[in-house]
């Protein structure tokens, strides 16, 4: 996919994440800059330990860098504060995780309608009924997480995420908790779904199938960025 | 398309709203509620239930006052006292008494006439026989004009016949009935002649108004009780010199006193109530908050705002409140009916109707308990990071810490402050409650640290049991105290009902005494001795009593103009009975200086009551002087006691030490039981020794013996419902490590172990944790039920460490089968369905 004429959505400049280890500093993230344009695809390669989690943590204002900056849309996050950086995740962003994270408490289509519900959307209902049918659980909609499959909470999810029309979808290692078909269907799912919907989707995985659907790929090892490639 | 401005204000409430019946539905919200519905519901209970016997107890008092409220006045009552009684909607009787000397052939008695108005008594009965030997009756209605009632002891002394004539001042009357029972009859010693009741429109013709006689004017008045309060305060206001306000607690002291104590017993229920209920809902808003953990961190991530969090988890608690604490009151309040209607046939009155302030304080209580405890963990739950839906091992420890507990800890102490409204029974109930958290922390942690150095040989069980308890330090500890609090609840409520009840009602047995024997001259001690003895009567302890009269304290001489209060005015212009004793009477305690030793014989000491010495502002050490019979006599104040007026024996105001007194004239005072068929006894003694004056206390003493049965069944009542919160405590503290055990044992299964083997292992922790919370449980149970004894109740106590091991079986045992039955589900699910729910 060639570079978009338009601003990056997501910016990060010398991102560094360091944490204490007894009388040790860890350095997870180290000095990673990247732009990400409106409607691209990527997959962020590695292993396990590499940063990938972290690097999705700091570009969506979940955690504090160390060092260095980020921008999604322009807005400099370590200049907001922690409400202005959840308002900002609340009209932006949307999340997949791969422990699903539905609230038990809640069926399907109230965890669907949990995020248009904290924005104060009036139709929340009708947008999450229309989601949940789109990514095939129109007939359980009534159901808690306990009683769908992992496959069926992760499609769960994955309307909830998409349901506020975020610009951008963070999804980290979103088929890791799956078998291989649940895994395939739920990857597919949420392809399409981000191209429908002309989202940016950055996704964190260790699965180079997975990777290989999306038009660029970064690969880290031991904090750093390593390989940048577009397809 | 996008709300940028999010959620409003309304929005919030009603997205509350939402979030709350989702929870309610998902199963969530149920702990919390039903702890909070029987907390409210137990406070409630008790409170209405308090309210309305302490209402009727003060009701079924007046009877024995035949009012609500009585003015009293040495001349005639201004009519204005009646206009604003009947302007108040209160019933009202007059009644005229004075003494006067009764002719009945040659012989004449002097007599206490009693003349009264239609309607009299307004509370209480009149018992009456129309001819010898024919059963007794209520009249409902007063003497007819010419005819007059007289008591069992005047037709003695005179040798009358029913319908024989007698002459009062100018007139004739017939003698028309035998009155056995009647309110005002005395208690102390203040009506001693013989008694006769006339219509009072016969007064006039008698012409025994005279100027100048000793007359006694009553306005009895009766109704609800808040036109009773409001008439009191007019009354007050408007009464002159000669006149005074009575009602049942300036009257009559020992009904004050049972009263007082009935009051202290239902005081005393509802404030363990208060402490399970508070340590229920302390550990269900926990769990709750435990387990919004992971939902308050997806909320942040989906961008809600920390206020956001905030606003939406509280406004639920406060829904949760506010609705469980209506259900609770509402359940409160159909079972106090349901207690009402169980003592209805018992108390043999009609209860006063439930008022509104048991409902607003069960509302207020139930909310100020769930934001007490609820609120203080939510604050901390703003700061679980929004990092921990990629990274569950964040920001759970120590989020739910000690600090947590100190807001709903200051609730809790002022909920139970509120309840007890007083501060000493309030105190000792906090410091006993303080005090077993505190013993039950340090002996768990302490139990457990020691655990780690000698449980290495155990078996498996015991090891993977107890380390259990050691991983979860701080939850075993909480664990270990909410269930120790429980027990030690329910053990002190057995323990109340049992053991203080009995001793309370020990203190007034079946033969307490029912007849008090007045004026016996000292010539005259052993003939009555010796009388009583031939009848197989126990022999009486006899009291020796000098009348005197104060006239100084401390070198001020005292007036009843120097005192603004009723008692105090009336105290001062009565003349005191003195009393000398070389032990302290079996109803006294010391509270202030000492009684007299050996040494002490002769020294011009003596002992005061508490509460005269209050009334008339005595101090220790004071120097009192007395007149007595025109000689001067000075004495002083070694030291104050309590006295327990509702044990019907003979006691004194002012007690002198031997050889201060002796020398004055006195006469001696007994009290004894008399058996009802043996009621003859005392006509033959009164015609043997006729100064001598015979008091029948026998329908008051019935009157407190079964107020104090209706007390032991309410407190019973009571128990059986702190009974439900104490298991419902129980099933809290089991729930509390629920998802942890669940998890845990998955672990373990998957891991190999065997049901057997982790259904051992929790085995070993539960008797650990049961049997040390019911052995803390046992031991605050005991100190405090001995504190309430000593100090609350006046009652004897006897320690039992009975109860300990009853404390250590019940909880090994209780807590031990609630624990595995709560958890069997642990075991049957299978891991992976803990794993995916973990996941």
């Amino acid at each position: 996919m060639a570079r978009n004429e338009t601003a990056p959505i997501v910016r990060a400049a010398g991102l560094t994440k360091q944490v204490s280890a007894g009388e040790r500093t860890l350095t997870i993230l180290d000095e990673v800059s990247l732009e990400i344009s409106p409607g691209e695809a990527v997959a962020v390669l590695g292993a396990s330990g590499s940063g990938k989690t972290t690097l999705l943590a700091l570009l969506a204002g979940l955690d504090a860098p160390s060092a260095g900056s980020v921008w999604i849309d322009g807005a400099e996050l370590s200049a907001l504060d922690e409400d202005g950086r959840a308002r900002l995740r609340r009209d932006r962003v949307g999340f997949v995780f791969q422990s699903f994270q539905l609230l038990p408490a809640l069926t399907a289509l109230e965890n669907v309608m949990l995020p248009l519900e904290l924005a104060g959307n009036g139709d929340a209902r009708e947008r999450a009924q229309a989601l949940l049918a789109r990514v095939g659980l129109g007939e359980r909609l009534g159901h808690y997480p306990r009683q769908l499959s992992g496959g069926e909470q992760q499609r769960v999810a994955i309307a909830r995420a998409f349901a506020p029309a975020p610009q951008l979808v963070f999804a980290d290692e979103p088929t890791g908790n799956l078998d291989a078909a649940s895994g395939e269907e739920v990857a597919a799912l949420m392809f399409e779904l981000n191209r429908e919907r002309g989202a940016t989707l950055l996704l964190a995985t260790h699965d180079e199938r997975l990777a290989a659907r999306c038009g660029r790929r970064l690969r880290l090892a031991s904090g750093r960025l390593i390989d940048d490639a577009r397809v | 398309m996008r709300a940028s401005e999010g959620v409003t204000g309304v929005g919030t409430a009603m997205l509350a709203w939402r979030l709350l019946l989702r929870d309610w539905r998902a199963g969530e919200l149920r702990l919390l509620a039903v702890s909070v519905i029987v907390a409210v519901a137990c406070l409630t209970t008790v409170a209405f239930f308090a309210d309305r016997v302490g209402r009727t107890l003060s009701r079924q008092a007046s009877q024995l006052l035949g009012a609500d409220l009585v003015v009293i006045s040495d001349h005639p009552l201004e009519a204005t006292f009646a206009t604003r009684a009947a302007q108040e909607g209160l019933a009202a009787a007059t009644t005229v008494r004075f003494p006067s000397m009764l002719q009945f052939r040659n012989a004449s008695l002097l007599v206490e006439v009693k003349a009264v108005s239609p309607g009299y008594p307004l509370r209480g009965t009149l018992r009456i026989r129309t001819k010898a030997g024919a059963p007794a009756f209520e009249p409902h209605r007063i003497p007819r004009p010419g005819t007059v009632w007289v008591d069992d002891r005047l037709l003695r002394r005179l040798d009358l016949r029913l319908g024989d004539l007698v002459r009062l001042g100018r007139r004739s009357f017939r003698v028309a009935a035998q009155l056995l029972e009647e309110p005002e009859s005395s208690v102390g010693f203040i009506h001693l002649g013989p008694r006769l009741t006339l219509n009072e429109e016969d007064l006039p013709s008698t012409g025994l108004l005279a100027e100048g006689s000793r007359v006694n004017y009553r306005l009895l008045v009766a109704g609800t009780e808040q036109a009773v309060q409001r008439y009191r305060a007019i009354a007050t206001e408007a009464i002159g010199p000669g006149q005074r306000v009575e009602d049942i607690g300036d009257a009559r002291p020992e009904i004050r006193s049972a009263l007082d104590r009935a009051e202290r017993f239902l005081g005393l229920s509802a404030l363990l109530a208060v402490v399970l209920a508070g340590v229920a809902v302390a550990l269900a808003a926990r769990r709750h908050l435990q387990r919004h953990l992971d939902g308050c961190a997806v909320m942040r991530c989906l961008g809600a705002t920390q206020g956001l969090v905030l606003a939406l988890h509280a406004l639920q608690f406060a829904y949760v409140g506010f609705f469980a604490a209506l259900l609770g009151c509402a359940v409160g309040f159909v079972c106090q009916q349901v207690l009402a209607a169980l003592l209805a046939p018992l108390a043999a009155v009609e209860l006063a109707p439930p008022g509104a302030l048991p409902a607003i304080k069960g509302l207020v209580a139930g909310l100020v308990l769930l934001l007490g405890f609820g609120v203080p963990p939510l604050i901390a739950l703003k700061r679980v990071p929004t990092l921990r839906v990629l990274r569950r091992d964040l920001g759970v420890p120590d989020r739910l810490g000690w600090s947590a507990y100190l807001l709903g800890g200051a609730a809790m102490a002022a909920l139970i402050l509120w309840q007890a409204q007083d501060w000493k029974l309030g105190g000792y109930v906090l410091g006993g409650v303080l005090g077993t958290i505190v013993a039950c922390a340090a002996l768990t942690l302490g139990a457990i640290w020691l655990l780690r150095r000698v449980t290495l040989g155990a078996g498996f069980a015991w090891r993977f049991g107890l380390a259990n308890l050691r991983r979860r330090g701080m939850g075993s500890a909480i664990q270990v105290i909410a269930l120790g609090l429980g027990l030690m609840a329910l053990i002190l409520l057995t323990l109340v009902r049992s053991d203080l009840l009995a001793s309370w009602k020990r203190s007034l047995p079946p033969d307490a005494p029912n007849r008090f024997l007045v004026n016996i001259q000292p010539d005259q001690i052993e003939p009555v001795k010796a009388f009583l003895a031939d009848r197989s009567l126990p022999a009486p302890t006899l009291y020796p009593m000098v009348r005197a009269r104060l006239i100084e304290i401390d070198g001020r001489p005292v007036s009843s103009r120097d005192y603004a209060d009723e008692r105090a005015k009336r105290l001062v212009d009565r003349e005191f009975n003195l009393s000398w004793a070389n032990r302290l009477p079996p109803d006294n305690r010391i509270v202030a200086g000492r009684w007299f030793d050996a040494g002490d014989a002769g020294k011009p000491l003596v002992s005061v009551e508490e509460g005269i010495a209050q009334t008339l502002g005595m101090k220790l050490g004071d120097m009192l002087t007395y007149d007595i019979a025109g000689d001067r006599l000075q004495v002083r104040i070694a030291s104050l006691r309590k006295v327990e007026w509702d044990s019907f024996r003979v006691n004194f105001f002012v007690v002198a030490a031997r050889g201060v007194l002796e020398d004055y004239p006195a006469s001696w005072v007994t009290s004894l039981y008399l058996p009802p068929q043996q009621g003859q006894v005392m006509d033959a003694l009164v015609r043997i020794f006729p100064n001598v004056l015979v008091i029948d206390v026998a329908s008051v003493l019935e009157q407190v013996q079964r107020m104090m049965d209706q007390v032991v069944r309410a407190v019973e009542f009571v128990f059986l419902f702190s009974l439900a919160a104490g298991v419902l405590v129980m099933l809290a503290a089991i729930a509390a490590t629920h998802d942890e055990r669940r998890f845990d044992a998955a672990v373990m299964r998957s891991l190999g172990a065997r049901a057997a083997q982790l259904r051992a292992a929790q085995l070993a922790e539960f008797i650990f944790i049961g049997s040390l919370a019911g052995l803390l449980a046992g031991i605050g149970a005991t100190l405090i039920g001995w504190v309430l004894a000593q100090k609350i109740l006046n009652v004897p106590y006897v320690l039992n460490p009975a109860i300990w091991a009853a404390g250590l079986a019940a909880g090994g045992f209780g807590v031990t089968a609630a624990g595995m039955l709560g958890t069997r589900r642990v075991l049957r699910t299978p891991p992976m369905e803990v794993f995916r729910a973990a996941a």
